[in-house]
């Protein structure tokens, strides 16, 4: 045990340093015998330079590092959409894709998904999951009950299916009050008179019309009697976590607002993969959090978990600088660049040049297309600095 | 303006509209002829080819500059329209200010205080710099509601815009058969119970006076408007048919002359810079001659180029209708020849233009007018401007040279003798310089140039060398060829990361491939199936300096993009240092020596034993030879074992891919982050000579029978598979049966695919396990696919048990036939046979059906392959565009070329990516720093002040160091 005398807190203190090393400096110090404050500086300034070492040098490209760094490993991954790794019903969009998509930052993603986990008992209680499930998964008619229509009364007569509804409305006792809610909201959405019988419904067109008829059963298919509408399935699995296990539900389409606000799931940890719809919902720092998380994902199932999550997060961190999600390429970033030269370099040329004149704009020529097109050296890294050679030898 | 000088650097580039009037000045001729040579084969003055224009034939003069071809770039003509005609490119805009102004006064309809909100909301768009023509575009949307114009009264007309370059305007009319469309409405209508209107109901609805009414239903009186309207809403009829009034370019050109420049301001238009009126041209200019040479074909004919051949139609034209129109020619042919104008002038511009027919060559190609010449990805800006062509450039077929370094390069005399280092001549090494000269262009080191301290050059010939040698004095330079040590830049395509372009030394070498060691292969990705690459000479210190210390292939050892080693040992290496540390082999005097001949090691160990009286060595102390003294490491290793290293020495655990492979082998990884890159560069390549010398101290070869397993083994795999054949049967039959429970949101046909696919796997795994039982841990295959070389257990499966389910899609396959794969299966067959799978192994051979399923599956791959490499080399493309511009400061951010941040810290950090791997929590090891100083382990002050980073270590700029300076003293 070395006791910390200010010499030696100063010698730490004294360093560049970041305050975590700092303090690990001085734990390990502190926890071995006879250190002297001539030693305690020399490990000082060891791990001093050390950590120096570790630090991004200025005025290196990590743009362009980064983007290599993403999309060499693109060349190794599958164009296949295969089922999820951990859930096996259900088809998510994989790979380079996915990537595309991602970077893309398509409006809707090609499947979107939900992940919602579960707040207390109903993680734990699968009765209490499953209440989740349908407060999440769209109930349609058909999956409640057989419907027939009588062309001769002209009615369309419902007859639900009893264990349906208790398992689907768990908290309501009576078959018959279910039915009355269901009752409902058909009198709601489709404006006709509904007549109950027990767990029987029965309707028809005001007026007698063969077509009617049928158009209001078309109509019927496509009400949603409980749940989010775009949630078309939802798919409840076990998980193991460090304190054991818990029910997790994956959704086939998402609606990620509408599920924060259920009853008994955690939106601390809920998530979803559309950027947009959590840029909605959470705001641009947590859109910048989706983005990295589901590049990571994607990377990390195609086997390529090595990727440096930095390079993603500077690609999220350009996505979402100006506070909007901007993607990458001519409709974003490349598209917004100040540069006539740079834009009309990367896609649409003659139109940029052409607008370029009418707002009689110009170009600075700071970027990197715009030199390497007159032919100056590039701004960036060795580029970026002037060396003169000393006129007199220092010593 | 035309100065006739090019700039020495440019500063700034701006865009604009150029003023007609402006470019008569600068026009070198007016171009007045269509023909371009006459018969004697010399230009027509004021044709296409005039020699004002620049000159293409070497020989002659330019009449403007007086410079020769080649050194004059040429000059602008141009071509006096008849008439103006619409540029192209503007038609949208053209269309826009159209709707946006009065018809009348020519100002924006817009009222002073909407202008003032449009100005003020372009001044924040373009300080936010957005795109300002969401802003434009909105006032001109909002500019085009108004049907009065706020500062004159006018009433504005709709502009319809007929593409690509014909404007109207629509005024509504009264339709001329008015009084048969009234009558028609106020019949009474028997199907749809309407009584129909009468003369004095009509009178009464709309206030007009009965006898009006009858006038205008016979056709004597033309309603007013008001009139009209109020008719039109009693009978619920339309009268009015749209009036369509073409504008002329020239009337467009006259309205946009009266536009007010603070107007153009509100819609982002410079009125300095571009005037709206210059969008209609009244003159056309002509390219110089160099931006369309005609070439003389072999027969002595000459073929000119697309542009020359439109602007020969242009001027075609316009001749013609000059003359028609001074001949008095009807209105109706002027018209189409103006048309016919437009037509040249705009696929002149723009031959992709969709709904016009694009102008063909008389061979039915396309023409490549201007637009087509700067687009895409041979166009001008991707592929002249940013796409440079280089000298001192060489490419040839690689192949593999295991004697040379991984910083070096073998490069053939032929490729050294042509590209060259400029020297210049100083008392140090005139003498070397002189014997260069003195070698000539042939001989190696020789010389192929000399410039004299005057500047001139002088080529160095076989003949003159001699003589030219003696003359060399300090002062001058000389073009000397590579030699060895030399830097230079070598790349692989497609260039995908920055390991793809990496600096080597050169090695100079006979025959003409580029020698490459094999460990250089992962980072360019490179095989020496036919791989050809690029070679770079470099040409000033600045390059070469900075390719040494920044760009050199040791310099890459790590990857940006883990964190760890991408350059390491590969297949043989790793199979080598596996044979010689897996079982911990003995080797007696000779046998050690010959495994350590080409390292550095020239003196063995303490030997580890006696055996029989003899001492002998272990393969493990072998290696530990090669790692440095102080090197401490425990992990777990690639066979799963744990590989301890205690100060340099390899105590336990084999040495396989894991250890000290490329991607991440922990060993080189270590050595490269705490001992440098030199050490780094010198222990791969000592790994490198020693798993060669093991290899062939032990051998190694494959063969069909190290695949093949025994009767025994081959029966229970049989066993497994047909095992699995009946599981599937089953499946079928419960879910003929009806029987099968379909998984949670499955349906029973994906449910029962699912389980197939799973059986069949299982069993393909199970006929593996059993095949790898049969094989010894010394089998070849099984060596290489442990110790991670080449291969793995799956591919040995594959060719000794048996090759498993083909996919398409990842499903089986289900394609072909109507409700079967081939003809050779019942409809509806769901067996394992009739869906791809193949129960042979590559061993013995696949049956004509499996053969036909296997490249099915073969061929998706291939597809697949192919479509990647498209979708993600643009997916790259533009990644790197966008991201090009980001640098780290001083500061730490990130930030772009315009100052924005991006990023506080890099990575939120401020971690290097090439330092630190991914997956590493713990970036400085305190502890390890601590034992060191306390318990001061340093050699030397030096080695101590190196430690602690107040030395640097010295940079080591060439393994050549040594031999460079011996060959100067002769």
């Amino acid at each position: 045990m070395t006791e910390i005398t200010d010499g030696i807190r100063n010698a730490v203190e004294d360093t560049e340093l970041p305050r975590r090393l700092k303090d690990r400096v001085l734990d390990t110090i502190e926890d071995r015998g006879g250190v002297t404050v001539q030693q305690a500086e020399e490990i000082a300034t060891a791990v001093e330079s050390q950590y120096l070492d570790t630090r991004v040098d200025p005025l290196e490209p990590v743009g362009t590092v980064s983007a290599q760094s993403i999309g060499e490993p693109g060349t190794q991954m599958t164009m296949n959409t295969f089922h999820y790794a951990g859930v096996a019903e259900m088809d998510v969009t994989q790979g380079l894709p996915r990537l595309i998509e991602l970077v893309d930052a398509r409006k809707t993603p090609d499947t979107p998904i939900m992940t919602v986990y579960l707040e207390d008992e109903y993680a734990e209680e699968r009765e209490r999951a499953h209440e989740v499930v349908w407060n999440i998964e769209a109930t349609k008619i058909l999956a409640l009950g057989d419907i027939s229509t009588n062309v001769a009364d002209m009615v369309v007569q419902i007859d639900l299916n009893e264990d349906t509804l208790q398992e689907r409305w768990p908290l309501v006792d009576s078959t018959t009050e279910i039915a009355g809610e269901i009752a409902e909201t058909i009198e709601g959405s489709l404006g006709v008179q509904v007549t109950q019988q027990g767990t029987v419904l029965e309707f028809g067109p005001s007026e007698p019309s063969y077509r009617e008829l049928l158009q209001l059963v078309e109509q019927l298919r496509d009400i949603v009697f409980k749940g989010i509408e775009d949630v078309s399935r939802v798919v409840i699995r076990r998980e193991e976590t460090d304190e054991g296990e818990e029910f997790v539900l994956y959704t086939e389409g998402s609606a990620f607002k509408k599920a924060l606000s259920i009853e008994g799931v955690d939106a601390s940890r809920t998530s979803c993969n559309n950027i947009h719809e959590v840029h909605k919902t959470l705001g641009i720092e947590a859109a910048r959090e989706a983005i990295i998380e589901e590049t990571m994902t994607t990377l990390e199932e195609q086997g390529l978990d090595d990727v440096n999550i930095r390079h993603l997060m500077l690609v999220a961190d350009i996505m979402t600088n100006d506070g909007t999600i901007q993607s990458i390429g001519r409709h974003g970033i490349s598209g917004n660049k100040d540069s006539v030269l740079a834009r009309a370099a990367f896609e649409v040329t003659v139109s940029h040049l052409l607008d370029a004149a009418i707002y009689g704009e110009a170009d600075d020529l700071d970027g990197v297309i715009e030199n390497v097109i007159v032919g100056k050296p590039v701004q960036l890294g060795t580029g970026d600095v002037d060396l003169r050679m000393g006129a007199s030898k220092s010593d | 303006m035309s100065t006739g000088q090019s700039p020495k650097e440019i500063g700034e580039i701006s865009f604009g509209l150029m003023d007609p009037e402006e470019y008569r000045d600068m026009s070198a001729t007016k171009v007045i002829t269509a023909d371009t040579y006459d018969d004697d084969g010399f230009p027509i003055d004021m044709g296409l080819m005039d020699p004002r224009l620049g000159v293409i034939d070497p020989g002659l003069e330019c009449k403007t500059c007086g410079q020769r071809s080649g050194s004059c770039n040429g000059h602008f003509g141009h071509i006096e329209l008849a008439a103006p005609v619409i540029h192209v490119g503007f038609a949208k805009l053209i269309r826009r200010l159209l709707r946006g102004t009065c018809r009348d006064c020519a100002r924006l309809l817009l009222t002073e205080e909407e202008k003032e909100e449009y100005r003020d909301d372009l001044d924040r768009t373009r300080s936010l710099r957005e795109d300002v023509s969401d802003v434009t575009k909105d006032a001109i949307r909002e500019a085009r509601k108004k049907d009065h114009c706020p500062h004159c009264g006018e009433v504005q007309y709709d502009v319809k815009h007929e593409k690509p370059t014909t404007y109207y305007e629509v005024q509504q009319v009264l339709a001329s058969d008015y009084s048969e469309r009234i009558a028609a409405a106020m019949q009474p209508d028997p199907d749809e119970d309407d009584a129909g209107v009468s003369p004095q109901e009509l009178a009464e609805q709309t206030d007009i006076d009965i006898s009006r009414i009858n006038d205008i239903l016979s056709g004597e009186f033309r309603p007013r408007r008001e009139d009209r309207e109020a008719i039109e809403a009693a009978i619920g009829a339309d009268l009015t048919t749209e009036d369509m009034n073409k504008l002329m370019p020239s009337d467009i050109r006259d309205w946009f002359e009266d536009i007010p420049g603070e107007d153009l301001a509100v819609l982002g238009i410079d009125p300095e810079k571009s005037r709206p009126e210059w969008m209609i041209l009244t003159v056309l200019p002509v390219p110089p001659v160099t931006a369309r040479p005609s070439i003389t074909l072999d027969n002595g004919q000459r073929s000119e180029d697309d542009l020359t051949h439109k602007l020969v139609d242009i001027i075609r034209i316009n001749q013609r209708f000059m003359e028609n129109r001074e001949a008095g020619a009807p209105q109706l042919i002027i018209e189409d020849l103006w048309e016919l104008l437009q037509y040249h002038v705009t696929t002149f511009m723009d031959n992709e233009i969709s709904g016009t027919p694009p102008a063909r060559h008389r061979s039915g190609r396309p023409l490549k007018t201007l637009s087509q010449r700067l687009k895409g990805k041979e166009g001008r800006f991707r592929g002249s401007l940013s796409g440079k062509r280089v000298n001192f450039s060489a490419r040839t077929v690689i192949s593999p040279d295991p004697t040379l370094s991984l910083n070096e390069v073998g490069v053939p005399d032929r490729v050294a003798t042509e590209m060259t280092q400029t020297m210049v001549v100083n008392e140090q090494n005139v003498e070397r310089a002189r014997k260069y000269v003195r070698n000539g262009p042939e001989g190696h080191p020789g010389a192929n140039y000399v410039t004299r301290p005057d500047g001139r050059r002088v080529r160095v010939t076989e003949k003159v060398c001699e003589e030219l040698a003696e003359r060399v004095e300090p002062g001058w330079e000389v073009q000397r060829h590579l030699i060895d040590g030399d830097i230079i830049i070598f790349n692989r395509q497609p260039s995908l990361h920055r390991m793809s372009i990496m600096a080597h030394e050169v090695v100079v070498m006979p025959y003409k491939t580029f020698r490459l060691n094999t460990v250089v292969c992962p980072p360019y990705n490179a095989d020496f199936d036919g791989d050809e690459m690029n070679m770079h000479a470099l040409q000033n210190e600045e390059a070469r300096a900075e390719a040494r210390v920044l760009m050199r292939v040791q310099e890459q050892i790590l990857s940006p993009r883990f964190g760890e080693n991408i350059i390491g040992a590969i297949q043989d290496h790793i199979s080598g240092t596996y044979l010689l540390t897996h079982d911990n082999p003995r080797f007696n005097e000779t046998q050690a020596s010959d495994l350590l001949r080409q390292t550095s090691i020239d003196e063995l160990p303490e030997p580890a034993g006696t055996e029989d009286g003899e001492p002998y060595w272990e393969g493990r102390q072998i290696f530990s030879e090669l790692l440095p003294d102080d090197l401490n490491l425990e992990f777990t290793g690639t066979v799963g074992e744990p590989v301890v290293i205690e100060n340099g020495q390899l105590l336990e655990g084999t040495i396989a891919e894991d250890e000290i492979g490329g991607f991440g082998g922990e060993i080189v990884d270590t050595i490269a982050k705490v001992h440098g890159k030199t050490r780094a560069r010198v222990f791969i390549n000592e790994v490198a000579a020693l798993a060669m010398r093991s290899i062939m101290h032990f051998g190694f070869s494959i063969g069909i029978d190290d695949e093949t397993v025994s009767t025994e083994a081959r029966e229970r795999i049989d066993e497994a598979i047909q095992s699995a054949y009946d599981r599937v049967q089953e499946l079928i039959e419960t879910y003929e049966n009806g029987d099968l429970e379909s998984l949670p949101g499955r349906t029973v046909d994906e449910t029962l695919e699912m389980k197939i696919m799973q059986t069949l796997g299982k069993a393909r795994d199970s006929a593996g396990d059993v095949a790898a039982e049969n094989f010894d841990a010394d089998n070849p295959a099984v060596v290489m696919a442990d110790s991670g070389a080449r291969g793995s257990m799956l591919n040995l499966t594959q060719m000794a048990g048996c090759v498993g389910q083909q996919a398409v899609r990842g499903e089986r396959i289900n394609r072909g036939y109507e409700d079967r794969t081939l003809s050779h299966f019942e409809p509806n067959d769901l067996s394992s046979e009739a869906h791809g799978f193949v129960e042979n192994s590559y061993t013995s051979g696949l049956t004509p059906k499996e053969f036909f399923f296997h490249a099915m599956g073969g061929r998706e791959g291939l597809v697949d392959t192919a479509v990647r490499t498209s979708k993600s080399g643009y997916l790259q493309r533009r990644l790197i565009n966008a991201l090009s511009e980001l640098e780290t400061q001083y500061d730490g951010t990130v930030r772009d070329t315009s100052d924005t941040i991006v990023q506080f810290e890099f990575g939120e950090d401020g971690t290097s990516p090439v330092e630190v791997s991914s997956s590493e929590d713990v970036d400085v090891d305190v502890e390890q720093i601590a034992d060191r100083i306390v318990e001061s382990e340093f050699d030397s002050e030096a080695e101590k002040e190196e430690f602690l980073g107040v030395q640097e270590p010295p940079t080591n700029l060439s393994e050549h160091g040594a031999s460079w300076e011996v060959e100067s003293d002769d």
